[in-house]
């Protein structure tokens, strides 16, 4: 009894196996069949690794691109999406996930995938202006009324202004904020670095809910309902205008800095899936003035100057715009500001 | 008969061979726990010792530190009374409704840790269903320590529970009647013989609850504020810190401090309670 029991048990076990070799199989050649498909007649399959507020955009862009090809090339594309973080999404790059091109919210981001040798130098001429073919710079979102009267980053240093502002610390995206209050200040105060710092410190000091990222800053302020203002990435703030009109109002600060997120070919992954030319004209379509549209309806600014005076009632395009290189490029930036005891260590540390 | 019956009793484990078996055990462990921890190990001594010691003794990772481990250990304190009190609850009455009860215990696990700490954090914040009441009262729970602590609190509950319920329910009833009888009042008797029976279950619960406290993540993160000026962030968002920059070194550096601290604690835990079970019985 206990023997047959055994046997059973037994055979059971060797047909579990058995099931389990043959799903393994089953999985591996249904992985590789699909991608054949890719280099046979099916579709051509394209990943784009982007940053967390582009979701809209690019749903928008891809189906744009496919119609465009289709018409075109008579080539039928599939245009994968994956968005995160900027800086996470870049590490999964990094790491080997599966991304043809990338889109991401800062140059030094893909520049940490170069090092990592999946991009070839000289990217950043690859396409037009430095190869960003979208811009946005950073506002305030404030709740309709504007209540605390707040205009320019003046008022922001204001006590009894509750500001929601993710960490530079831990978000790339975040830098610009920071970077933003700085070049204010620093006109303000015709480079007096001292009084600068007391500035910037005096916004900072001010803000109560510091996010991991600029995602979680805009959950915490719309949803949570913390804070009298945001400080956003535009498009961010647009969305969230859009979504709830009667609730919440952008200002434009007199002065701010241009975030231009970048593009490039993940040379190593696209060479790998045979997909080089593909991913080229997906990154040059961003350019043309369909697409750029589809930006500028997104709420990013189109890098096109006809495109975006097109847009003059979305955007204000009386704000001045320093741009990173007034910091001496990005590296430079991060290294005088971000880094363990930089200058934000020291007005914000404990 | 009865000799071959014996025979085959003694040998007819249900798992087979000891070889096969410990052979899995090892390559499991390997595969799943000791080469990714040995890769810490690796990342983290690729930087100088000076540098890792820079890296660590920083004031914000220092701080990182003191908050995670303070707040993980209220909050396993907090979860030993009221484990204790949901445990009792659970075994020794009969109610409707007690076996869903029971299921929920376990949904701090199953619930991914992110939705857990959205969901608190706006219930909790000033303008939340609960959080509103309270900062009436003076009291700010969302992006402050005492935030922090109920995130850890809610995710270590089920650990205090589900060590201490099993003991429970073995529990001779006889011991509570043997200490009645020889004249025990009820709060001596749950003193000395119904929670030191308990105690090595509660010291499990409480160790695992601690360990996990410290390295938890995605539930803190959203109800913790994470700031150094307030001091509320933890440890794993200092490591998170790091790795969106890609700075490896770091990063794992700090992890290995933290691996050494939840190691010496669940090491601690387990000569405790080594030293306890024996001198159970020997008694």
């Amino acid at each position: 009894m206990t023997q047959k029991k055994f046997l059973h048990t037994a055979k059971a076990k060797k047909i579990g196996a058995a099931i389990m070799i043959a799903a393994l199989t089953l999985g591996t050649t249904g992985c590789g069949s699909q991608s054949a498909s890719a280099e046979g007649n099916g579709a051509i399959k394209i990943t784009n690794v982007s940053y967390d507020p582009t979701r809209e955009l690019y749903e928008a862009y891809n189906k744009a691109f496919v119609e465009y090809y289709k018409d075109e090339k008579g080539i039928d594309v599939e245009v994968v999406q994956s968005h995160g973080g900027s800086g996470g999404q870049a590490r999964s790059v990094v790491e080997g996930a599966e991304a043809d091109v990338v889109t991401l919210a800062l140059e030094h981001d893909i520049t940490l995938i170069e090092e990592a040798g999946l991009i070839e130098e000289g990217w950043l001429s690859e396409f037009d202006r430095d190869s960003s073919p979208y811009t946005s710079t950073i506002v305030f979102l404030v709740r309709k009324g504007n209540e605390k009267n707040i205009n320019d980053w003046d008022d922001l240093t204001k006590e009894g202004v509750d500001i929601i502002n993710p960490d530079p610390k831990s978000s790339g995206g975040a830098c610009w904020n920071f970077l933003a209050a700085w070049h204010y200040a620093d006109l303000k105060f015709n480079g007096d670095e001292e009084k600068i710092k007391d500035f910037v410190k005096a916004i900072y000091d001010n803000v109560t809910v510091m996010d991991s990222g600029a995602r979680g800053a805009t959950t915490t302020f719309v949803e949570n309902g913390q804070g009298d203002v945001l400080i956003a990435w535009e498009n961010e703030a647009i969305a969230t205008v859009k979504e709830y009109p009667d609730e919440y109002e952008i200002i434009s600060p007199s002065i701010s800095i241009l975030a231009q997120p970048s593009v490039a070919i993940v040379d190593e992954n696209a060479k790998k899936d045979g997909v080089e030319d593909v991913a080229r004209d997906y990154l040059e379509y961003l350019y043309t003035d369909s697409a750029q549209r589809i930006i500028g309806e997104n709420g990013y600014r189109p890098s096109t100057e006809s495109i975006l005076n097109e847009f003059s009632d979305k955007f204000d395009l009386s704000m001045d715009l320093a741009t990173i290189s007034d910091f001496g490029g990005w590296n430079a930036a991060y290294d005088k500001f971000f880094v363990d005891g930089g200058i934000f260590d020291e007005i914000h540390g404990a | 008969m009865a000799k071959s019956r014996v025979k085959k009793y003694r040998g007819g484990h249900v798992i087979p061979g000891f070889g096969l078996t410990l052979g899995i055990t090892i390559a499991m462990l390997s595969l799943l726990i000791l080469i990714p921890l040995a890769s810490v190990l690796g990342n983290a001594f690729r930087q100088s010792p000076a540098a890792f010691f820079k890296t660590i003794t920083q004031p914000n990772v220092i701080h990182s530190f003191e908050t995670s481990i303070l707040c993980s250990f209220i909050a396993a304190v907090i979860n030993c009374v009221f484990g204790l009190i949901l445990a009792w609850v659970l075994v020794k009455y009969e109610f409707p409704g007690k076996r869903i009860l029971d299921g929920l215990i376990e949904l701090p696990f199953c619930l991914p840790t992110a939705v857990a700490g959205i969901t608190l954090s706006k219930m909790y914040s000033t303008t939340g269903e609960l959080g509103g009441p309270l900062s009436k009262l003076g009291i700010k729970v969302s992006y402050t320590h005492i935030g922090l602590t109920i995130a850890l609190v809610f995710i270590g509950i089920p650990f205090v529970v589900r060590a201490i319920q099993p003991v429970l329910e073995k529990m001779d009833k006889q011991y509570e009647e043997a200490a009645y009888i020889l004249g025990a009042s009820k709060t001596k008797t749950f003193f000395k013989v119904i929670l030191s029976e308990i105690k090595p279950a509660m010291l499990t619960g409480f160790g695992l609850a601690f360990a996990r406290g410290i390295g938890e993540y995605g539930s803190v993160i959203y109800i913790s504020g994470n700031s150094e000026k307030e001091r509320t962030q933890v440890v794993s968002y200092v490591i998170m810190q790091k790795l969106n920059y890609l700075d490896y070194e770091s990063a794992t550096a700090i992890a290995l401090v933290l691996l050494i601290i939840s190691f010496l604690l669940l090491f601690f835990i387990n000569v405790v309670q080594i030293r306890q079970s024996r001198r159970t019985n020997n008694v």
